[in-house]
């Protein structure tokens, strides 16, 4: 299995000498607040920004040197921006993710179709093969997203903000699936409970900068809380799982108080 | 994830899903139709032609007479210009819609049949290649005027390596207007009324023109483009998942944009050079056959260019009959009957999909 390994990640003053590993199978989420790099970092891996220092590292190659589709055979993504224009059906843009295992004139074969209806079925949209991918429900969409990631057979997955817009049932259902895949995989989460009942490790964005990294039990603490975000909170253990726990505290009256850049 | 409760169906029906098994139901029945059309286009016209003697000079049978002449020499031609032309502007509007995302694109939202009016309307004014005029001499200066308005659209579209759908469209309909504009004014500056008839049918396209050698170059170009454009049907298919979407999925969007635009671009100006600009094809064919046969290339392109062959060869077949022995130009009928039909398709179009 693969690792990811970033050395120095920089995009103009958006992202600034980010480091950051997720071994072998590992699953790691990125938090931080609203334009804290996290979105930046990953299209620099993903390959949609080309990093202006730095590099990321699928074990040991660089991602960057890859080009487009050697870059899509070993990572797959699971993109913010998930619209899709006239009417592919929820398995023909499924299949779309065997084009980088393909040449560009080839069709799809039985085996790939075969393939998508197998990552639907994993993730519970075997029923809606047939329908238009523009009908589903957001939580549909994003599903079949990670089905097509799925027939990508990455070796490193990455997720930006997969649980956007979605009902808490399916926030659950998709991060459970993803843990669930095994594939190294790096996420961007706005969610912190969900965070650190997900990931193994945890790294924090402030700023375009890195500021901390860590299981969440170590990341978590009302101090970050504080300084990151600005909010006071506490941070219990979950009282059946275990998993940190972030209870917040509504801000006291009169009492602005914003982050610590 | 195996509880994961059905999300509820909605009301919509699921015969907004055409499958693959309708693709050869659909593309036997535009064959059958198109066969029809182009029997009854020989037939029919101010000589009316019975059809076994259509038959009988189609296949070499008839000996010579001024219906095998009218049948061979006048209509054939025009037959398989409709179906080059048609065919041509289907497959390049299809392609353009994927390309710039935008359903509203066809081969001439971005500049080319401007581009192609202007050339025709400067050689008819300079009076460039005096008595060749209508039959060498337009086409090339259309062809020119086309290739001269690509090289500005995409010029004005790139910024650095990238080249957006939206910048292309911005680009194009810009364009357009300058080159109207500059057509319009030229014409009146030369205060010469018969040069406005001729412009006014290169602007709206017809297929009068049609001969026996100068249909070589479009039936070329159309068979080599649509062949070109059926291989790249994967990568037009990622395009249709947006810019981020197809380029994590391998493609590089940026080139791949750029290349299609410039082989679209081609095979319109041929086109256009052929025929004028006959409109509403490579607007309206795309949506029906998307109807038809769903969004995939593979089997979009094929049904697309049948349905455009179809459509131009109906609409020519009105051109010469309905006011007979007037020949309409045939834009003009594309567009009397496409507007309403394209506006009955938008109607029927499943809500959800963003224009």
């Amino acid at each position: 299995m693969t690792g990811l390994r970033i050395e120095g990640l920089s995009y103009e003053h958006r992202l600034r000498d980010a480091h950051l590993t997720a071994r072998p199978g590992e699953t790691v989420g990125l938090i931080g607040p609203n334009g804290s790099g996290k979105t930046t970092l990953l299209r620099c891996v993903y390959g949609t920004l080309a990093p202006t220092a730095g590099r990321a590292l699928l074990d040991g190659a660089d991602l960057r040197a890859l080009g487009p589709k050697a870059r899509a055979r070993r990572v797959a993504t699971v993109p913010q921006d998930s619209a899709v224009d006239f009417e592919l059906t929820v398995r023909e843009l499924v299949a779309l993710g065997r084009s980088p295992h393909k040449r560009f004139w080839e069709g799809d074969t039985a085996a790939d179709r075969d393939r998508a209806d197998a990552a639907l079925a994993r993730v519970g949209l075997a029923d809606l093969a047939d329908r238009p991918y523009p009908t589903l429900s957001g939580g549909e969409r994003q599903r079949a997203l990670v089905a097509r990631a799925l027939v990508q057979e990455p070796e490193l997955l990455v997720l930006d903000e997969p649980t956007n817009h979605l009902d808490i049932r399916h926030q659950i259902d998709v991060l459970g699936l993803v843990r669930t895949l095994g594939t190294t995989t790096l996420l961007a989460i706005h969610d912190l409970n969900l965070a650190a009942a997900h990931c193994d490790r945890l790294y924090v964005l402030e700023s375009g900068r890195v500021v901390t990294g860590g299981t969440p039990a170590e990341v978590l603490t009302p101090e970050l809380l504080a300084a990151v975000y600005g909010v006071e909170a506490d941070v219990v253990p979950h009282p059946r799982t275990g998993t940190p726990t972030v209870l917040y505290l509504p801000s006291p009256p009169g009492d602005q108080k914003t982050s610590s850049i | 994830m195996t509880a994961v409760a059905a999300a509820p169906a909605p009301a919509r029906p699921a015969a907004a899903t055409p499958g693959r098994g309708r693709f050869a139901l659909v593309a036997a029945g535009l064959l059958a139709a198109l066969a029809a059309a182009v029997l009854g286009s020989l037939a029919l016209g101010s000589v009316r032609i019975p059809p076994g003697q259509v038959l009988d000079a189609l296949t070499g049978r008839a000996a010579p007479s001024p219906y095998r002449t009218i049948v061979l020499d006048v209509r054939l031609p025009r037959v398989i210009l409709g179906i080059v032309v048609g065919a041509g502007l289907a497959v390049v509007g299809t392609v353009l819609q994927a390309l710039v995302r935008n359903r509203l694109a066809d081969p001439f939202l971005l500049g080319i049949s401007s581009g192609a009016s202007a050339g025709a309307v400067l050689v008819l004014v300079l009076g460039i290649g005096g008595g060749l005029t209508t039959t060498l001499a337009l086409p090339a200066g259309a062809f020119a005027g086309s290739l001269a308005a690509l090289v500005l659209v995409y010029a004005l579209a790139r910024r650095g390596s990238t080249m957006t759908g939206p910048r292309l469209v911005l680009a194009g309909v810009a364009v357009s207007y300058v080159l109207t504009a500059l057509t319009t004014l030229v014409l009146v500056s030369a205060g010469r009324p018969e040069h406005f008839q001729e412009a006014l049918y290169w602007s709206f396209g017809g297929l009068g023109s049609a001969r026996w050698d100068t249909l070589l170059m479009p039936t070329a170009v159309l068979v080599l483009g649509t062949g070109v454009l059926l291989a790249l049907a994967r990568p037009l298919d990622l395009l249709l998942t947006g810019d981020e979407g197809a380029t994590v999925l391998g493609l590089d969007t940026a080139r791949f944009r750029a290349a299609v635009f410039l082989l679209a671009s081609l095979v319109t100006a041929v086109m256009v050079a052929a025929s004028g600009a006959v409109g509403f094809v490579g607007l309206m064919v795309p949506h029906a056959a998307r109807l038809a046969v769903g969004a995939p290339h593979r089997r979009l392109l094929p049904v697309a260019a049948l349905g455009g062959a179809l459509a131009l060869v109906v609409a020519d077949l009105g051109a010469r009959t309905v006011a007979a022995p007037q020949d309409i130009p045939v834009g003009v009928l594309t567009a009397l009957t496409g507007g309403p039909f394209f506006l009955w398709l938008m109607r029927r179009r499943p809500e959800g999909a963003a224009l």
